[in-house]
């Protein structure tokens, strides 16, 4: 029943995703023109990807809840500089440093997205030109934190880091003492020691719940997740295992035959899973098509090219994993009350209203969500690149994150983790190259350098445009059905369905 | 009776703002700051915004709301004074025209081609606005920063030759700041200028004539037929399609009067600074635009004539004399943009939660 | 025998800014019956049905008077979640529903089923998991309830809209303690066969134990399907019937009919013209969303008043805002003659043809500018007067301003007052002058008397009257009140499902209106000849 639905019309899926198609084409050109070899790109690339990947994603929630594209993740990225500054300041560095620096952003993050979330309550349907003034002024208040009341105000004696008067902060800040790198190489064993806790925490817990409904098999589940957690803590031991977790930066070829290994490990084990002890059916089907996939994007690689290829650039492991996490974690949060509270906000202030849905506060909660998790992408960023514009690093993060997200297929009113990922690799590939093509086509990089900004703006103009063109369209078709009355009563229409 | 109707009429934010000038004007006057100075320096910049806030006004009553979209008009007035330029005194001469009038034929060529080239913008920028009609001022600003974007590019290989506005380096690509000293820098500003007898203050006469003429222009466009047609347009839809009103058409006509306001009105600013600014320098004129009409006491579905005059000076006013008031409290450098920011901005969110409400919901 | 009600209502009244719209009424329902609760536009049906679900308009305008007993024990009502915790259930009208969500998730929107998981057990229960499966057997138990064999995965975007109701059905069903269903208007959308569907669902839910409030204009529904019927008329309950011991006609007959009484009683004469008409509409359609028009006929002659009534919803609206060309219209309309272009905004006023809307202050005036400026208007910018040149000419916009305020006895501080500020009477007479000044050939009124004051919709009939009486000019006006149609018309159209039933004259039974406005005359009427 679904598949005339899932192959509809070819033209149609080319249509709804030209933004993106556009932008492959433009790629690919970019890369033609700029005569850069693959392996600076990719080199570049993964690095822009571990660095903005986490900010993209923070978009999601508030598309979900109908609020829009979220211009107002600009305060979050000011949330994380004051932490920034702060722990600068206070001169406590590495990873301890970055932990604080996200201590101390959390709180301030969630006052400010509780401010612009009550703001936007009271401008519903103009939430995206809101968000950007809100950006706006609240960059005025930033510098004026940062010029005067910085050492002005807040006595800060610190030649490092104030100018010489002792009023207003540098302009730029070096992380490299404190926090440069604090994430990209913070091991991946002290991770996974930490979830693993976590596990079998949680199953112990659950195991005690269980135990006092008397729900033996729920318990036996538990029992079998404290296993697990043990199991894995010894595995940890185990000298490669040990030695690939204590390595901050993967080569992409370490990297591919990890998650090659993983995928694997997770299909057959989910599999298991289902079959031994839910007694469910498993899709054996999709898990052989992945088993497949996996097992071709391993036997790529050795592939002469490739090989070299993968071998030339590194990632960093443990970014990279909070950028898997967060999808994660927008993805449960949809499986929550909460999250299908914000769906249906989303889809129908009126009928949320109607189903005793508490709007406006469920807006809030979202944009909170939004802000504090922009406040970690900016951490994340800063950590990586190392050095702090003080007054320009929040500036353009917002309309970077969102062109991105834009460029992998998303709309005001949908955005998936996928295309936030698609998005960032598309535009930074053309961010990266633009400036070269550019100086190749026309003899000027600064030509590409103004190609990339116009591309950044022009592709949310774009898409707020195109947005707006549907919607109207869509308005004109919902009328019609209404109108003919589709002649076939349920009863017939329904034993249709029934077959 | 009589004072709380005057008090309604102005509204409360402007007498409280207008205080508060007075009382920055005081503050400067005991901190012996050159008041005189700042005054002619708020009555100056009077003229040189004036013309951009009012090219506002036809956008809010045609219904489109507030232009942020306005870059497209400066655009087309930037090209204008470009072109102006490019043909230079040498154009003129040729044609026999006196070298007094020079400047001022100069600058009127370029009044005229750019507010050519806006109007046509502004019809094209016009259907695109129908056709998002709920979100215009989302798709206006993002419109209006890509145009910036572009003409960036523009502005390096478009095929000037002269001198005096390409780089000397490379031999092509508009300079970023263009002066204009030998062309029509300040004509408007000198003509009939004066000062005030005792004082140091000056009264920069043409410029205030001809934001007073622009002024009463767009006033007199309002109380017309078409004028009457395209603010019923604006205001209710429905009303002005019940008077066989084509409200489309008359968005567009408000769009494209606004842009070329808007082309007049960078024109008008270039002349009274001395310079034209192209690349990224007039991405957030716009908001400034909004902020001054709003603070005149606009919503995002009426402006009139008043909010403009009222709005201008204020803002402007705001600006000039707080600016050195507070550099003596906060001495930092660039108070001015922070300032500008915080101020304009704020206004901006200010009626934007006002006009939504969330009634929508 | 007094059988326990489930639903008790008594002696409620209530009023909207001094108006009154509930006289002392009282309704009962019992567990398991199905009652019709019927009246015209107006009659208070909507509004005790907020009272019965504590909406907030009801609470914003000062409360109500009267109590309401569940099952013998008296409530407050204070909120709809008050209502949804008592009982108390609505399948609306328009659906509320929610397109991108699967049947599942609209019906159990808002009332998710969840187990705890760790952060849950940290965070609180707004953020422990869905479980789906256990929503999924809940929604088919609903689903299966009622009947329906539809998927409970599927997506509501791609269903049609028969299905609609059932899912918001089985949403109240699933509801846990549901006593009292309220259907408003449920079968207006449906075609014939899923509206047989619908009843037959109604009963069965109704065989569960579950009463069933029906509010519906369809006599014929009401008869077939329900155990009692509730009339009320004016805010007033007339009375509460067994639906066995009671007939078509003399529900149509109880809804309209009344005491004559107040200042409206007078009924027109009725005058009869002939001739060749001034204005002919031959198969006419117009697209006008909830009020939409299907292939009629009609003649207008010179001098008369047309009237055009029929209950809200029915397609009356839709004549006027189609020949003016504000919504899709197709068909012939001619005006003396001449040929109306229905595509072309403003050929109505050029041809002649003025129009007061029913919505004054959305469509009727300009709310912030002047009286004077929303008088002229129409006649600056179709006939090109009160200009100079090409800018308005203040004198003479103001002198004619002048006339027509004391003409029609406007009410206002001066001609530059804004018409938004003016009473609701007021504003009205403003439309009329505006629609004067334009010197029609015919005068297009809909809902002339809409939301004004008892002694203001006097002067306003009274005024249309003499412009009619005295001054010659042809009328059509379009109201939903039949008394204020049959006190000046000459002759009524009553438009049903967008269709004109029949046209009668003023002094035609109560009964023939009424079972005209139910659109079953015409069945009735056709088996009769």
């Amino acid at each position: 029943m679904n598949n005339p639905v899932g192959k509809k019309n070819m033209r149609d899926m080319l249509f709804e995703n030209k933004v993106t198609l556009l932008f492959v084409l433009l790629c690919i050109g970019a890369f033609f023109a700029s005569k850069q070899t693959m392996g600076f790109l990719l080199g570049e690339l993964f690095t822009r990807i571990g660095r903005n990947t986490f900010l993209v994603l923070s978009l999601l929630i508030p598309v979900l809840a109908g609020m829009g594209l979220n211009f107002g993740i600009v305060i979050g990225a000011m949330a994380a500089q004051i932490a920034v500054f702060s722990v600068s300041v206070w001169g406590i560095t590495g990873f301890k440093g970055f932990a604080l620096c996200v201590l101390l952003s959390t709180p301030l993050s969630i006052l400010f997205g509780y401010g612009a979330g009550k703001l936007f309550n009271n401008m519903k349907g103009s939430e995206m030109i809101g968000g950007m003034v809100l950006g706006y002024c609240a960059n005025g208040l930033y510098q004026l934190l940062f010029l005067f009341i910085f050492g002005g105000v807040i006595p800060i004696n610190n030649s490092r880091l104030m100018i010489s008067g002792g009023v207003g902060v540098k302009n730029t800040i070096d992380l490299k003492d404190t926090i440069k790198y604090a994430l990209d190489e913070l091991p991946l064993l002290h991770v996974v020691e930490l979830a693993l806790v976590l596990l079998a925490l949680s199953a112990v817990i659950a195991w005690s719940a269980a135990k006092k409904k008397g729900d033996t098999a729920a318990g036996k589940r538990q029992v079998l997740r404290l296993v697990l957690s043990a199991v894995g803590f010894g595995l940890t031991f185990v000298p490669p295992i040990r030695s690939l977790l204590t390595t901050t930066r993967y080569t992409l070829l370490t990297a591919v035959e990890v998650v090659v290994a993983v995928v694997i490990a997770y299909t057959v084990g989910s599999v298991c899973y289902k079959k031994l002890l839910l007694h469910q059916e498993a899709d054996l089907k999709k898990a052989g098509l992945r088993i497949a996939l996996a097992a071709v994007a391993y036997a790529l690689t050795y592939v002469d090219s490739i090989y070299r290829l993968l071998l030339s650039v590194k990632v960093p492991v443990v970014t990279y994993c909070m950028i898997g996490l967060l999808c994660f974690f927008n993805e449960a949060l949809m499986k929550t009350r909460l999250g299908q509270n914000m769906r249906t906000v989303g889809q129908s202030l009126s009928v949320a209203t109607a189903s005793g849905i508490n709007v406006d506060r469920t807006r809030i909660i979202a944009i909170i969500f939004s802000t504090v998790l922009a406040g970690y992408g900016q951490l994340i960023s800063m950590q990586n690149i190392g050095t702090f514009q003080t007054y320009g690093a929040h500036e353009t993060v917002g309309q970077f994150a969102i062109a991105a997200l834009l460029v992998g297929g998303a709309s005001v009113q949908k955005a998936t983790n996928k295309q936030a990922v698609l998005g960032v690799v598309l535009f930074h590939t053309l961010f990266i190259l633009a400036p070269s093509a550019g100086k190749n086509l026309f003899g000027n990089s600064m030509i590409g350098e103004y190609f990339r900004v116009f591309v950044a703006y022009g592709v949310i103009a774009l898409s707020l445009a195109m947005h707006a063109w549907k919607g109207k369209a869509a308005q004109k078709i919902q009328l019609k059905p209404q109108g003919e009355k589709p002649g076939a009563g349920p009863s017939a229409e329904a034993e249709g369905a029934a077959q | 009776m009589n004072n709380s109707k005057f008090i309604d009429r102005i509204g409360w934010p402007r007498l409280i703002i207008a205080a508060f000038l007075v009382l920055l004007l005081i503050l400067a006057q005991i901190s012996g700051l050159g008041v005189q100075g700042l005054i002619s320096d708020t009555f100056r910049r009077y003229g040189q915004y004036g013309v951009l806030v009012l090219a506002m006004v036809p956008g809010v009553q045609c219904g489109i709301g507030l232009n942020f979209g306005i870059s497209l008009g400066i655009v087309g007035g930037l090209l204008g004074a470009l072109i102006s330029m490019e043909l230079g005194p040498e154009f003129w001469v040729g044609m026999g025209a006196p070298e007094k009038l020079i400047p001022l034929f100069t600058i009127l060529l370029a009044l005229v081609i750019g507010a050519a080239f806006a109007s046509v913008i502004g019809i094209g920028y016009g259907i695109l606005l129908n056709r998002v009609k709920g979100s215009e001022m989302t798709v206006s600003t993002y419109v209006g920063f890509s145009i910036i974007a572009f003409m960036n590019i523009a502005w390096l290989i478009l095929p000037f030759k002269r001198g005096d506005l390409i780089w000397t380096i490379g031999g092509s690509g508009l300079r970023t700041t263009l002066t204009l000293e030998n062309s029509f820098g300040n004509v408007f500003n000198r003509f009939l200028a004066f000062k005030i007898p005792h004082t140091e203050i000056e009264i920069p006469t043409g410029l205030w004539l001809f934001f007073f003429g622009a002024c009463f222009l767009v006033w007199l466009f309002l109380r017309s037929k078409v004028g009457m047609a395209m603010s019923a347009a604006g205001s209710n839809p429905a009303f002005a399609r019940a008077n066989g009103i084509n409200v489309d058409k008359m968005r567009i006509l408000g769009t494209a009067i606004s842009t070329a306001i808007g082309a007049v009105g960078i024109i008008v600013y270039a002349q009274s600074y001395g310079f034209v600014q192209l690349y990224n320098a007039p991405m957030m004129m716009g908001f400034s635009c909004v902020a001054s009409v709003l603070i005149g006491g606009a919503s995002i579905r009426r402006a009139n004539i008043s909010n403009v005059l009222i709005g201008t000076l204020l803002f402007q006013g705001l600006l000039t004399l707080g600016l050195p008031v507070a550099n003596r409290i906060i001495p930092v450098a660039n108070l001015s943009e922070v300032m500008r920011l915080i101020i304009s901005n704020g206004i901006i969110l200010y009626a934007l939660t006002k006009s939504g409400g969330g009634k929508n919901a | 025998m007094d059988p326990q009600y489930v639903l008790k209502m008594e002696n409620i009244s209530k009023d909207y800014y001094g108006n009154r719209v509930l006289k002392d009424v009282s309704f009962c329902v019992k567990p398991g019956e199905i009652h019709a609760l019927m009246g015209e536009n107006g009659a208070g049906k909507s509004t005790l049905m907020n009272i019965l679900f504590g909406m907030p308009v009801i609470h914003e305008t000062g409360g109500f008077e009267g109590t309401v007993e569940i099952e013998g024990k008296p409530v407050k009502i204070a909120s709809p979640q008050d209502a949804m915790k008592y009982g108390i259930g609505m399948v609306h009208q328009e659906f509320m529903l929610i397109p991108g969500f699967t049947v599942t998730e609209n019906i159990k929107v808002g009332r998710e089923i969840t187990t705890p998981n760790l952060f849950s057990r940290i965070f609180g229960k707004s953020i422990e998991t869905l479980d789906g499966q256990a929503m999924r057997t809940d929604a088919r138990r609903a689903l299966d309830t009622i009947g329906l064999g539809i998927d409970e995965y599927a997506r509501v975007a791609g269903l049609p809209v028969g299905y609609m109701q059932f899912i918001e059905i089985a949403r109240e069903i699933d509801k846990t303690g549901i006593r009292l269903l309220v259907f408003d208007e449920p079968t207006a959308v449906l075609t014939e066969s899923e509206a047989e569907r619908l009843l037959a669902a109604i009963r069965d839910i109704a065989a569960h134990g579950i009463a069933i409030v029906f509010i519906t204009h369809r006599l014929n529904e009401v008869m077939e399907v329900t155990d009692r019927i509730t009339v009320l008329r004016d805010g007033e309950l007339v009375t509460c019937l067994n639906t066995a011991e009671t007939d078509m006609a003399q529900i149509a007959e109880l809804m309209v009919g009344r005491k004559m009484e107040g200042q409206l009683e007078t009924m027109a004469e009725g005058r009869v013209f002939s001739g060749s008409p001034v204005m002919t509409v031959r198969d006419f359609s117009v697209e006008m969303p909830g009020e939409r028009v299907k292939k009629i006929d009609f003649d207008v002659y010179e001098g008369e008043i047309l009237g055009i009534g029929g209950l809200a919803g029915q397609g009356k609206l839709g004549i006027p805002n189609g020949i003016m060309g504000l919504y899709e219209a197709e068909g012939e309309v001619t005006v003396s003659g001449e040929k109306l272009d229905l595509h072309r905004l403003g050929d109505a006023l050029d041809k002649g043809i003025a129009f007061v809307s029913e919505d004054r202050r959305g469509v009727g005036l300009l709310l912030n500018e002047s009286i004077r400026d929303n008088i002229v208007f129409t006649a600056m910018q179709t006939k090109k007067q009160f200009l100079k040149g090409k800018l308005l000419n203040s004198r003479a916009a103001g002198a004619h301003a002048q006339e027509m305020v004391q003409q029609l006895d406007i009410r206002c501080t001066g001609i530059q007052q804004t018409a938004g500020s003016l009473s609701g009477g007021n504003q009205q007479k403003v439309c009329l002058a505006r629609a004067l000044t334009q010197n029609p050939r015919i005068l297009m009124v809909s809902e002339p008397t809409r939301g004004i004051d008892i002694g203001a919709k006097k002067l306003i009939i009274e005024l249309l009257r003499s412009l009619n009486r005295d001054s010659g000019m042809t009328i059509i006006m379009v109201s939903s009140e039949l008394l204020e149609l049959r006190s000046i018309c000459d002759r009524i159209a009553i438009v049903s499902d967008g269709t004109i039933t029949t046209v009668l004259r003023p002094n035609d039974s109560d009964a023939a209106f009424g079972l005209a406005m139910s659109g079953t005359v015409s069945k009735e009427e056709g088996e009769r000849e």
